[in-house]
């Protein structure tokens, strides 16, 4: 590993200063590896290999099955998530949308309506209720946390209309044992293919594609990324279109799961989603995140769930390390940052007092 | 115009017993939702106040199942302390981290809430369990309001002189309005911000105890889901989301408003299951009629400033 010193004019350096400094500049591998996704990665490793060899039963192609399958919502919803929180915005209307597509197909089937023409019914509905929260945000020009809000209350009120206390749970077969079947004997469920289809077109759409530029420009800064030719609202308003989709798509994913579509399903997942997304390396304040770091986010958040849940802990433990794992992963940055600074001070008080020697 | 309507549909929605329900049921809703404006309008929000009051009426009812003698006075004294703690904790880490208030109140919903599952596991409390001084504060009346009611009235008074007419309260208006402009300014940002969230706090754990006197249990899931309608409350009272603007009373006629709504909707017999989607399309209702008048404010404002050139 090679480590230049190049010089490069720094900004933020006192104007004492004056000029250039020496900075030193590490190798492309060596900021791979010290990247924040990739210090996200050895977490996961090390949780894993610490659940493997430290927690009962966890060691098994078992584990593998069910952990992913837990994992599979939270996944599909934080790739449009990442993108939404990416450009500055937020959803929080993810887990009703979810709750209302659960509803909405359970009552069409009890209908008698074919199967085929549900599932497609349901999707087009995600995309209604993404493309209202769209429209909200981007043509009324509302903030997206009160708008989400209100849809999050919206969508579950709906869900309640639609099918009230009910259950439906006597949905055909083959679909809900396809739904938690295995890859041979790996364990890996197979809709984990469609997981990874929808995480390679986010991933794609934001890491090489111009649209996905366009997005961190406009996390980044708004008006210059207007200024530069991005369509601000339009690219907003598909954003929220894609995160209603993929949320009813996650919405009967769990309701052929847990075969049973009821109004409550995924309450309060859209912490979960949210915390992996912030855990995974997304900046709240928009502008910065990647897929492969949102992945690597839900992954973890998934193990420590399922370790814990292993391990015995009831699910009131589970919100509170959700909830401190969200507070942690918007905090730390913040520490870091702090810690960054005092320690670019210091290094340029050094230089300055070496210069001062030198002359 | 609302209550007339029902009134004419349902006559027994304005007998003295319906409007005192109706008053009970608003009390606490009021309350939390003045702390909420508070936090709103210095551009925050917290999103706690429900696993604060769950937390805080859990709390009061243990004290009453320990201490069985204590007096009433003391344990409000605790409950609005505790809740202080609580409110404390979201105004530190938001003000520290300089996070947005949205992501520590929705982090320490879930943990507040967590904690107080874990507290209270199956255990409910009863007003069995509470002495008959403690319950009568909700069905005592003085000109046909409810003790609580009229206690709830004094507080929405006082926040509101504190608001309107103190240096503190103004410094929240300013901070709200531009956060950058009011540390130039040399107003205490972090210090009003956090304060505005130990108030939140204080009076979510007011209501808190005023609940355990209302209701008869409490236990792990008490105040679920009451975030929604207290932001819902204080938006719909014309507290502005993006901060700067907005009254305590506001908030207060809010959060009557809503409750008379959802007693209506109960008196006109509506299935109970559209209160939800009421609740989410008066935040979103609100939220646009605010913005539209805020546009409309901004485009007269360019055309008088045009003609005055």
């Amino acid at each position: 590993m090679s480590e230049r010193t190049i010089v490069r004019s720094g900004e933020g350096v006192p104007a004492t200063t004056a000029g250039t400094l020496p900075v030193r500049v590490r190798s492309r591998w060596t900021r791979i590896l010290l990247s924040r996704d990739a210090v996200m990665f050895y977490a996961l490793i090390a949780v894993v290999v610490y659940a493997y060899t430290q927690v009962p039963y966890f060691a098994s192609t078992q584990t593998v099955g069910f952990l992913l399958l837990d994992v599979i919502p939270i996944l599909l919803i934080a790739m449009p998530m990442a993108l939404v929180i990416i450009t500055g915005e937020i959803d929080l209307s993810v887990a009703s949308t979810v709750g209302l597509t659960s509803a909405v197909m359970g009552v069409l089937f009890q209908a008698g309506v074919p199967i085929g023409v549900v599932l497609v019914l349901c999707l087009l509905l995600g995309t209604v209720l993404g493309a209202v929260n769209g429209f909200l945000v981007t043509a009324l020009g509302l903030p997206s946390l009160a708008v989400t809000i209100g849809t999050l209350a919206l969508y579950r009120g709906f869900a309640l209309v639609v099918i009230g206390d009910n259950a439906v749970a006597n949905f055909p077969q083959e679909l809900t044992r396809f739904s938690t079947s295995k890859l041979g004997d790996t364990g890996i469920p197979v809709v984990m293919l469609l997981v990874l289809a929808v995480a390679l077109v986010f991933g794609v759409l934001l890491h090489f594609t111009p649209f996905g530029r366009a997005l961190v420009a406009l996390g980044f800064n708004k008006e210059a990324a207007a200024f530069v030719g991005i369509r601000v609202g339009r690219a907003k308003f598909w954003l929220f279109v894609s995160t209603g989709l993929v949320s009813s798509l996650a919405g009967i994913f769990w309701t052929l799961r847990y075969s049973s579509a009821r109004s409550d399903n995924a309450t309060g997942i859209e912490l979960a989603v949210i915390a992996a997304v912030l855990l995974g390396g997304v900046s709240i304040f928009g502008g910065t995140g990647s897929i492969p770091g949102v992945i690597i986010g839900v992954l973890l958040i998934g193990t420590i769930n399922y370790t814990l849940r292993l391990a015995r802990f009831s699910d009131v433990v589970l919100s509170i390390v959700t909830g401190a794992l969200l507070i942690a992963s918007v905090v730390a940055p913040s520490i870091a940052e702090w810690a960054r600074g005092r320690l670019h001070a210091r290094r340029t008080a050094r230089l300055e007092l070496q210069r001062a020697a030198a002359q | 115009m609302l209550v007339v309507v029902t009134a004419t549909i349902n006559p027994l929605f304005l007998t003295p017993q319906g409007v005192k329900d109706l008053l009970l049921n608003a009390t606490i809703v009021v309350i939390l939702a003045i702390g909420q404006a508070l936090v709103i309008i210095t551009r925050n929000v917290d999103l706690s106040v429900g696993s604060i009051l769950g937390l805080v009426a859990f709390g009061t009812g243990t004290l009453f199942a320990v201490y069985p003698g204590i007096p009433i006075i003391l344990v409000f004294v605790i409950g609005m302390a505790f809740g202080a703690v609580l409110g404390a904790v979201n105004g530190l880490l938001v003000t520290i981290a300089k996070v947005p208030a949205l992501v520590i109140t929705l982090g320490t919903l879930y943990i507040y809430r967590g904690v107080n599952n874990a507290w209270a596991g199956g255990t409910q409390y009863f007003a069995g369990d509470r002495p008959r001084a403690f319950s009568s504060l909700s069905t005592d009346t003085i000109f046909g309001f409810p003790l609580i009611t009229l206690l709830a009235i004094a507080v929405v008074v006082g926040v509101a002189i504190v608001l309107a007419y103190t240096r503190a309260g103004r410094d929240l208006y300013a901070i709200g309005s531009d956060p950058a402009a009011a540390r130039l300014f040399g107003i205490p940002v972090t210090r009003r911000v956090l304060g505005a969230f130990v108030a939140s706090g204080v009076l979510a754990g007011l209501a808190a105890v005023l609940y355990a006197s209302r209701f008869n249990a409490v236990g792990a899931t008490t105040g679920t889901g009451l975030e929604l309608d207290v932001v819902a409350a204080a938006v719909v009272g014309g507290v502005a989301i993006f901060g700067g603007s907005g009254t305590v009373v506001g908030a207060a006629i809010g959060a009557l408003l809503l409750t008379t709504i959802t007693s209506a909707l109960t008196a006109l017999r509506v299935d109970k299951f559209w209160q939800q989607a009421i609740v989410g399309v008066l935040i979103i209702a609100a939220i646009s009629v605010d913005r539209l008048v805020s546009l409309n404010r901004a485009r007269k404002l360019r055309v008088s400033e045009a003609r005055n050139v």
